[in-house]
């Protein structure tokens, strides 16, 4: 007794820390391979983002875990205990799903309240239950409401209502908000992070919109042909990329490829194919020992790059160019310069009042710190 | 010359409103009118005309021929009938359903055109020759018989009596239900159940939760034309139901065509039964638009 008391106390205080672990799992549809070999530890309470270009295997990751589908190897584990003989209908998490899938002959409330009623739970705790989720999404006032009678960000707030009135241990979200307009979008965002701080469940979403990724997430996993390039904070994510396509695919960066010239503990002389010789921070191998040699892609974030009219000072990475095109954006502009090297450099600089226009030289600078130097 | 406008450009005058109302339904309203209304007014007129053969209820109000199905011996036929058409809207509804749910949910995508074909192809034979089809299978020496004596088992005295008239109206009728009920289930999003597993439904509980509310407009679509169409059979009931299986349909028939002969007595049958149908089709279209609206 006093043993098996241990063990379990054991168990649980090893598995305590992470609400849904994924350990090197497989899933094949007919003979593609869509997922290889992912490991993810999901920690309790945390709101951890799958992000990805269409077809990387993120949904399918998504339903691994709702139970949809079930591994062609590997195991699912949610709070410690493998999901792998377990349907979805006993899992404890809940999901809100792509286009939100509520009931249509179901008003509302109904749909809110269907898992509850089918857990068979008393009346009176359905009706405070499903009036609390309501309230939670601001939709107390369409409870006899028809799903088609609501538009789109309604709907996304009665389908996250229904996942959360259940209490799930994890909520699972596939591309939540990609079919609201733009600006609802930014809405649902900020209301997403403060349900998320409220309740302080733990949210797995998945999503293509870096910024949505960025902005909602404690930590991030970006997905590529079925595995994981990178992990890690959206800071970590977006300052320190760890390969070029996650540098490419978050957020716009201008890439360079290149030789390492010489290595200083910190820093790199990198020469590019092109010619430019640049001062880079370098990033680590996969032995996460910083770069000191080989073939190296030398990442510059557009709002990085200082544009001039006369040669600055002292600046170590400074090219000249012609400013080819300006693309006003509002809080923003974007110049396309195209370096005497040939390059095309994309800058993006605060609007401010002189914005240069047509053909003119441009001097083009950034600092050592602000560019990376990614293994080829 | 060159201010010459091409007759080509020229704006054609649009054809007035009315005018494109009258052409799309001069055709079928003429045709409806010739071959419906006026008929359905024929026989409500000859409904009213008392017979005069000897032995028949003569009642100068002309409401007799009414008043004559309210007598037991034709309650009986018109129950039969409804029993009839009920029983086999069930039979179909039931066997029908997961056919229906399978090709429709389950079956290889690609297989599913053969698969509905299959079940149309009885369809395509005449319903004539169906019955003579069931009367060789279930007749006392058929080929139902020569199995089950083959096999050691009771023979079973099916034909001219009610089962063989369920069996051939449920042949007859159930690739229908199959159709309409495939169309609803087709267009089931199976998002719903798996949005209903997300939310703890097992498998039947999903079924009775989400399927059958989403495919109602389907069931009560595929019930009611089988209803209709089992109540107005005419061959099944006569060819494999015997003596005993008198039907309203056999009952009109026999007024037009067969031994007793009495046009007024068949007509008004005939006005009950159209009266009986147009108000369950009513019933349909009242049920079918509130659950669209509900959508």
């Amino acid at each position: 007794m006093a043993q098996t008391a241990t063990q379990n106390q054991q168990t649980t205080g090893i598995n305590v820390e992470f609400d849904v672990e994924l350990r090197k799992v497989f899933k094949v549809f007919n003979g593609e391979i869509v997922v290889r070999g992912i490991d993810l530890s999901i920690r309790r309470g945390e709101f951890f983002s799958i992000l990805g270009p269409s077809g990387c295997g993120k949904t399918t990751t998504l339903r691994l875990i709702a139970g949809f589908e079930t591994p062609t190897a590997g195991d699912v584990l949610i709070r410690g205990q493998s999901m792998l003989n377990v349907p979805p209908y006993r899992r404890p998490a809940n999901t809100v799903f792509q286009n939100y899938a509520l009931f249509s002959h179901l008003t509302v409330w109904e749909n809110v309240a269907f898992g509850l009623r089918i857990k068979k739970r008393g009346k009176a705790e359905v009706q405070e239950r499903v009036k609390e989720a309501l309230k939670l999404v601001k939709m107390e006032g369409f409870a006899k409401r028809f799903p088609a009678q609501l538009s789109g960000g309604q709907q996304q707030r009665v389908a996250l209502a229904r996942a959360l009135v259940n209490r799930p241990t994890v909520v699972l979200l596939d591309e939540p908000l990609g079919a609201l307009d733009l600006k609802l979008r930014k809405e649902m965002q900020v209301e997403l992070s403060n349900l998320h701080q409220e309740l302080g469940v733990t949210f797995v979403l998945v999503t293509h919109d870096q910024e949505e990724a960025l902005s909602l997430s404690d930590r991030i996993a970006v997905m590529v042909d079925g595995k994981v390039e990178q992990m890690g904070s959206p800071s970590q994510i977006y300052d320190r990329p760890q390969t070029p396509f996650v540098a490419d695919f978050i957020g716009d960066t201008n890439l360079f490829r290149g030789r390492i010239e010489g290595a200083h503990p910190t820093m790199l002389w990198v020469i590019t194919d092109k010619g430019l010789k640049m001062k880079v921070q370098p990033a680590n191998d996969t032995n996460g020992l910083p770069l000191t040699s080989g073939a190296v892609v030398v990442s510059v974030r557009p709002e990085k790059v200082n544009v001039g009219f006369s040669p600055p000072d002292g600046s170590l990475n400074c090219f000249e160019g012609r400013l080819k095109h300006v693309m006003y954006l509002g809080t923003h502009v974007h110049y396309v310069v195209q370096l005497l090297s040939g390059d095309q450099i994309t800058v993006r600089q605060p609007n401010a009042l002189n914005v240069p226009t047509g053909d003119t030289p441009v001097y083009l600078h950034w600092g050592a710190d602000d560019c990376l130097a990614l293994p080829e | 010359m060159s201010t010459k406008v091409p007759s080509e450009s020229r704006p054609i005058a649009p054809t007035p409103q009315w005018l494109q109302a009258l052409l799309l339904l001069v055709p079928a309203g003429v045709w409806l009118a010739l071959l419906l209304v006026i008929p359905t007014l024929l026989i409500f007129e000859l409904s009213l005309v008392p017979n005069i053969k000897p032995g028949d209820l003569v009642n100068p109000s002309g409401l007799g021929n009414y008043w004559r199905i309210f007598q037991s011996d034709v309650l009986n036929v018109i129950g039969r009938s409804l029993l009839f058409a009920t029983g086999t809207t069930l039979l179909c509804l039931l066997m029908g359903f997961p056919v229906a749910y399978w090709i429709a949910l389950l079956s290889p995508k690609r297989w599913r055109n053969l698969l509905l074909l299959a079940f149309v192809l009885p369809l395509w034979t005449s319903s004539l020759l169906r019955s003579y089809a069931w009367i060789s299978i279930l007749r006392p020496t058929g080929v139902l018989n020569t199995l089950l004596t083959s096999l050691g088992l009771p023979t079973l005295d099916l034909l001219n009596r009610s089962p063989a008239v369920f069996i051939g109206m449920t042949y007859s009728l159930l690739p229908y239900m199959v159709l309409i009920l495939y169309a609803s289930l087709e267009k089931l999003d199976r998002r719903f159940l798996e949005a209903a597993a997300d939310l703890g439904a097992t498998p039947p509980q999903a079924f009775w939760k989400v399927t059958v509310p989403q495919t109602l407009p389907g069931i009560a679509a595929g019930s009611l034309l089988v209803f209709i169409t089992g109540l107005g059979d005419f061959i099944n009931p006569e060819l494999l139901g015997g003596t005993s299986s008198m039907t309203a349909a056999r009952l009109i028939y026999n007024q037009f065509l067969g031994a007793t002969q009495n046009w007024g007595f068949g007509s008004a049958l005939s006005m009950v039964l159209i009266l009986a149908v147009s108000l369950a089709i009513a019933l349909l279209i009242k049920y079918g638009d509130k659950n669209a609206s509900s959508l």
